[in-house]
This record gives C-alpha cells, sequence and structure tokens, in this order.
C-alpha cells in the first residue's frame, strides 16, 4: 500500500492556507519527489503524511505501520553511540533484545558504516551522520519512507554518493519513498516522479514522469531540470511579491 | 567501504586533546598559586598589624589549632555527622525534586500554578525556615531535614524543568516517528536529553544543601542532635575562639570545594565531552 492525500488543507492558527485542497497518490514502492521552492509547505505536507501535524481538512491514508521519517539535519541523540542511535529505533519498534545487535550490524553494513557503530554523532562527518539517521529509519522497518530534504546541508561529493545509495537502496527493499526536496536535479536523479508544488499556499503545480532513460540522457534530464527551475522561480517570485504585498 | 565513510573525524577534537593538558596545568596551578599568596599576605598582616592576636589570628595560628580539635575527636565526628546529614538529605532532595520536575514538566497548568512559588522559594534564604522547623520539629533532625530539603529541592526541580524546556523540539519529533510512547520518550529521550539541565540543578541544589544545612546547625543546637559542623561554628563563637571559628569555616569550604572537585565537576565534563560540548557551550564539530 502506496500513500493516498485526498484534499488535504493545512492552514496554522492565524495564519493563511500552507497547503491547499491537495490530492495526491503515491504508489507503493514508487519513489516520488515533492519539489518547491523555499517556504511552500513541502516539509508541513511530509509532517502531516508522518503524523506529527494534523491536516486542517481532508485526509490522508498511510499503511497501518505509519511512515519511517528521515529528518533534514540527521537528528541524531547526541548521546549515544551511532549504532546505539539505530538500536534505539529498534527498541522502541519492538524488536526482541537479542536480536537488535545483528540487526544494528547488518544495517550499519547497508550504510557502510560498519566501523563506525560506536562513536557519538559528533565524531562523524555530516555525510556519515546522514547515513547513521538513513538506517535508524530503514531500523523502523516500515514500507513508506519519508525524507525531508535529508541531502540539503551535505557537500556536493558526498550528496552524490549518497543519491548513489539511495538509490540502490530503494531499489533492492522496494520502499515507497517520499522525498523532498528544492534541488530539481536531485529530484530528477532520485524519483520516478516528481510534484512540483507552487508557492503560498502549497498546490500540486505540475507532476512529471521520469523514466529511466530520461535520468541517464544528460540533454533531456538538463533540459527538464531548466523546464523545471523556470517554474520554481516563478513561483519564488509570486511568492515574494504575495509576502511583499501582504 | 567508500572513500566518503572513511572521512576522519573534524580535527578540532585532535587539537583540543592536544591543548588539554596545559589547560588543565594551569587550572589548577592558577588557584593554588592565588591560596598560597593570599595565605603569605595574611600571615604578614598578621604579624606586622596592630591588631590583638586572638582578634585577627594569621594562618599559622589557625593551622596550630588544628592538631588539638584533631585529638579531640570533635572537628571529624562534626564533619561526618555533617556530610551524613547533607549526603541523606540531598538524596532525598534528588528523590522528591525528579518525579515533582517531570510532573511539572508534562503538567502546564500545573506549572503555572507552582512554578513562580518554587523559584520563590529558591530566592528565599534557607536560615529563614530555621525557626520554624524548630517549632515544628523541636531540636532533633527532623528540623535540620526540613531546611536542607526546603534549601536544594527548589533547585533540582528548576535544573531539571530548565533542562527539559531546552530539549530541541526535533526530539519530541523524532520519538512520535519513531513510536515512542510518553514513558519511553521520557526515559529514552527527555531525561537523557535534560541531564547537562539536571546535572547544573543538583550541582546547585548540592550547594544550597550544604549552605542550608550549615546554617540549621548554627541554629539549630542541643536537644537530641549530635554535634554538627554548623554547631561546631557556634561552639567556637560562644568560647570567642577565632582560631576555631575559622578553622571550620575552611573545613567548610573545603569539603564543598572536594566534592564539587570530585563529584560534580567529572561527571559535567564526562556529560559534555560525550556530546561534543565543549565548555563554552559550543560543539567540537
Amino acid at each position: 500500500m502506496g500513500v493516498d492525500l485526498h484534499e488535504v488543507s493545512l492552514s496554522y492558527p492565524g495564519t493563511d492556507l500552507v497547503i491547499d485542497s491537495l490530492t495526491a497518490q503515491i504508489d507503493d514502492g514508487e519513489f516520488v519527489a515533492v519539489l518547491g521552492a523555499s517556504g511552500c509547505g513541502k516539509s508541513s505536507l511530509l509532517n502531516m503524511i508522518a503524523g506529527l501535524l494534523q491536516p486542517t481538512s481532508g485526509w490522508i491514508e498511510v499503511p497501518h505501520d505509519g511512515a519511517a521519517f528521515m529528518f533534514q539535519d540527521a537528528n541524531l541523540l547526541p548521546w549515544l553511540s551511532a549504532a546505539d542511535n539505530i538500536s534505539l529505533a529498534l527498541k522502541l519498534g519492538g524488536h526482541p533484545a537479542d536480536l537488535r545487535d545483528a540487526r544494528v550490524a547488518q544495517l550499519l553494513n547497508l550504510v557502510q558504516l560498519r566501523h563506525a557503530g560506536n562513536k557519538k554523532p559528533h565524531e562523524l562527518s555530516g555525510g556519515m551522520r546522514q547515513r547513521v539517521a538513513l538506517a535508524r529509519s530503514l531500523a523502523q522497518d516500515r514500507q513508506v519512507l519519508l525524507m525531508d530534504e535529508p541531502f540539503a546541508a551535505l557537500d556536493a561529493i558526498t550528496r552524490d554518493m549518497l543519491h548513489e545509495e539511495l538509490h540502490n537502496l530503494w531499489q533492492q527493499t522496494g520502499k515507497t519513498i517520499i522525498f523532498v526536496t528544492h534541488n530539481v536535479r536531485e529530484a530528477i536523479r532520485l524519483s520516478e516522479r516528481i510534484l512540483v508544488l507552487s508557492s503560498h499556499p502549497g498546490r500540486i503545480l505540475e507532476t512529471r514522469r521520469i523514466s529511466a532513460q530520461l535520468r541517464n540522457d544528460p540533454a533531456q534530464s538538463a533540459a527538464l531540470a531548466d523546464e523545471l527551475t523556470t517554474i520554481l522561480r516563478k513561483e519564488q517570485r509570486k511568492h515574494e511579491r504575495t509576502g511583499a504585498a501582504g | 567501504m567508500s572513500a566518503l565513510a572513511q572521512q576522519a573525524s573534524p580535527p578540532t577534537a585532535k587539537a583540543d586533546k592536544l591543548r588539554l593538558p596545559k589547560t588543565s596545568l594551569d587550572s589548577v596551578l592558577a588557584p593554588i598559586l592565588t591560596v598560597i599568596v593570599l595565605l603569605s599576605l595574611w600571615q604578614i598582616v598578621s604579624w606586622v598589624a596592630p591588631i590583638r592576636a586572638d582578634l585577627f589570628p594569621g594562618p599559622g595560628a589557625i593551622m596550630a589549632k588544628l592538631p588539638e580539635i584533631l585529638a579531640s575527636g570533635s572537628l571529624l565526628g562534626a564533619v561526618g555527622t555533617s556530610l551524613f546529614r547533607a549526603l541523606s538529605g540531598f538524596i532525598l532532595a534528588v528523590l522528591i525534586a525528579t518525579p515533582l520536575a517531570l510532573l511539572l514538566a508534562h503538567r502546564p497548568l500545573l506549572r503555572k500554578g507552582l512554578g513562580p512559588l518554587i523559584s520563590a522559594m529558591q530566592v528565599l534564604p534557607s536560615i529563614a525556615w530555621v525557626p520554624a522547623a524548630i517549632i515544628l520539629f523541636g531540636l532533633s533532625n527532623a528540623t535540620i531535614y526540613m531546611v536542607l530539603l526546603l534549601g536544594a529541592v527548589p533547585s533540582i526541580i528548576n535544573g531539571l524543568l530548565s533542562g527539559i524546556d531546552l530539549i530541541p523540539p526535533q526530539y519530541r519529533a523524532l520519538s512520535q516517528v519513531l513510536g515512542a510512547d510518553k514513558r519511553q520518550h521520557i526515559w529514552h529521550v527527555e531525561l537523557p536529553a535534560a541531564l547537562p539541565g539536571y546535572v547544573a540543578g543538583l550541582r546547585q541544589g548540592w550547594a544550597f544543601a550544604w549552605r542550608s544545612l550549615m546554617a540549621a546547625e548554627l541554629i539549630a543546637v542541643g536537644g537530641s542532635l549530635s554535634l554538627g559542623v554548623g554547631s561546631l561554628l557556634q561552639r567556637g563563637r560562644d568560647l570567642a575562639d577565632l582560631p576555631l571559628v575559622i578553622l571550620v569555616i575552611l573545613v567548610i569550604l573545603f569539603v564543598g570545594v572536594l566534592i564539587e572537585l570530585f563529584c560534580f565537576a567529572p561527571v559535567e565534563r564526562k556529560l559534555l565531552r560525550d556530546r561534543g560540548i565543549n565548555r563554552t557551550g559550543g560543539k567540537n564539530v
């Protein structure tokens, strides 16, 4: 089962609409990127799917066990080692204590950190912290994985490597991934489908399917990136004008 | 392993380790030298100043008192009594304050009602409770413990509360997405995250407990009460024995500093080091 969003709206008390009547269906095993300019409500949308925010109206259907979530900053608990951060997710998910260590080792291996399990978050680089966060979200063992701009703060080389690893992980696990980003090239590189959100309030402005052929053709993907960037710039300008007028 | 996974830790940690020995040496040597200089000045002034020796004893005269009071056993006995009271009272204060702080943190209305009262109690000098405690419990240990608890509990409550207040909101979101219930959130996330604030509160609570104890022992003397360090201070006053009074003050200070140096400071250092926080509050990242 994927994720269904039906006429979902969100407004905070005393503010205008953040999300307006958004309807979308994300299929089981699909990798969808939600693309939008800063402040368009894409993180709020993800928080609603995760159950961290309640929609003002409309409904959201997610699998009965909920969705795993990967935060923009790794959000690791600084007093726990990398392994213990992952183990906590297993513990809270009800995994038996005697199976946890083996699963932690397996997950650390999966994110290529098998020798860093004992390190505390402050002893890890930004990329390594995000890998631990990814392993922790995989430890939740849920079919749906929500990712809120997880690589935004990383340097280009690290981001590039993590893109590749995430893509491999998705193919291995068949998870449904909803990936929020403002980076057009990241969205094209990773996803099968891109939902472009309008700014203020957030609505689905465009939906684009990304075929393997398009992704692997530099000319085609560059053309799409230019097109989507133009849309986002227009939205951003509109948002700034609205903000200035408001 | 990929090249990225092998990235080294940031260089700051190594640099800090290299600087540490000099910093530690400075932080030990500087106060010792200061004390030596002050004691020397005090001794010189006591020699040359035209003041009666019993009204302005120098460090030498005070230290000369030490063998006598040690031989009588009264100093060690009093220190033992006071330390036992302070430690048992402090443990009791922690057992009372911790659940109370957690309750206040999760019951906003209760906190709105009780929070200002607890902060006000922290401002009130604990010596003010001594007469009331004597009226209620007479000259007994209950009087001492009442004053000590009223001194220590508010600090510990406020320490834990401020630790909880400073927890980044994303930890609550993390607990939620990991499926933690309230009890699991408190145990696995909230309490460990609030630990630096809690330890600061415990530290302050200990200081208040020790001060309150001295105030109580100073006033509540006799009855079924054993002789504590505060009572020894009162005895020095009754005998107009200034060297004894100053010696006891130094002992009170010494015990306080020892507890600080060997209990709270190492715990706090380890806590900050484990979280990659340096002593100025920045992160070693």
